[in-house]
């Protein structure tokens, strides 16, 4: 009987989802909407490129026109983190042992490597308003390297309180720099710098800024879960 | 056209045909390994569709951080014999 009625509402939800999505005025068929009545047709014209002043079109949306979607995704990661922090702390912690002993040559070239990545991650991010890429890829290739360095070496454990205080700065500057569009300009989070010429490093007005912060604020987040996860309670 | 067709159809296939080997290996660490391929032929697929940053998104995170997490959790963990 549970069965049955596990199989009836789970085709009534196919049906349900199929006809929702099958040419209706908020699902039009694939490749028949006409851009010229929807919001994505001032975003991608390329006489408001002065507006925001980012080469890469995707920047200019998460960052530029749609700033306060981005600042709420950067608060559901925190919260993630602080659920992951609070489950996970003990009074006296120590680090995970690792089944095998890491042997000399893997100790030191991960550290190289940990370098090379972090400069890959910091291209990145500071280019994120021309290239491909931003903060929030290039914060999760800083954790990356930072749970590289916890497989590689079964004695290492990074600054957790230096990542913490990282943490709170960024984010905590991500909201003035929005504050400071509030007073200097009309609303949160405008673009109160001049933008400068489109295609130079140094230009796009304050998306730059918010997407260095931005991958801050991801790599210390996401370093500090990979901490959490790798380490446990001290037995006595 | 014709080879962009081509080609998106090869990578969706084995696209498939990963997460079905995926869901049926029998050892964890090759299932493991058989998501990182898949993500890797998301990367193809993405950067085939013109949106690199979620290419470099999914290159990041799908086959990076998510992997190394797995080996590491399975690495840590011991296997129990069945009651």
């Amino acid at each position: 009987m549970k069965k049955l009625f596990g199989l009836i509402l789970f085709m009534g939800l196919g049906v349900l989802i199929i006809l929702a999505l099958n040419n209706t005025i908020s699902f039009p068929k694939f490749g028949s909407v006409d851009l010229s009545d929807r919001v994505a047709d001032a975003y991608l014209d390329n006489d408001n490129v002065s507006e925001v002043g980012s080469a890469n079109i995707v920047t200019a949306i998460v960052v530029g026109y749609r700033g306060f979607d981005t600042l709420g995704e950067v608060t559901v990661l925190f919260i993630s983190a602080l659920g992951v922090a609070f489950l996970f702390s003990f009074k006296k912690e120590k680090r995970l042992d690792l089944k095998f002993k890491p042997n000399f040559m893997l100790k030191h070239g991960s550290k190289l490597l940990f370098g090379i990545m972090l400069v890959v991650s910091l291209y990145i991010i500071t280019h994120g308003h021309l290239t491909p890429g931003g903060g929030f890829p290039g914060g999760a290739i800083i954790a990356s390297g930072v749970l590289l360095l916890y497989l590689a070496d079964d004695k290492f454990r990074s600054n957790i309180k230096g990542f913490k205080v990282l943490e709170g700065v960024a984010g905590s500057l991500f909201v003035i720099i929005g504050l400071l569009g509030l007073i200097l300009a009309t609303s949160f989070l405008e673009n109160f710098i001049a933008s400068g010429t489109v295609g130079q490093l140094l230009s796009a007005g304050i998306i730059p800024i918010i997407y260095v912060l931005i991958g801050l604020k991801v790599g210390s987040e996401i370093a500090s879960v990979v901490d959490n996860f790798l380490t446990e309670e001290e037995s006595a | 056209m014709l080879w962009f067709d081509i080609i998106s159809g090869i990578v969706g296939g084995l696209m498939l045909i990963l997460a079905f080997l995926a869901i049926n290996s029998k050892k964890l660490i090759n299932s493991v390994l058989l998501l990182s391929g898949l993500s890797m032929l998301a990367v193809v697929a993405f950067v085939m569709l013109k949106a690199p940053d979620v290419a470099i998104t999914e290159a990041v995170i799908g086959s990076g951080l998510v992997t190394s997490l797995f080996v590491f959790t399975l690495l840590s963990t011991r296997k129990e014999a069945k009651k």
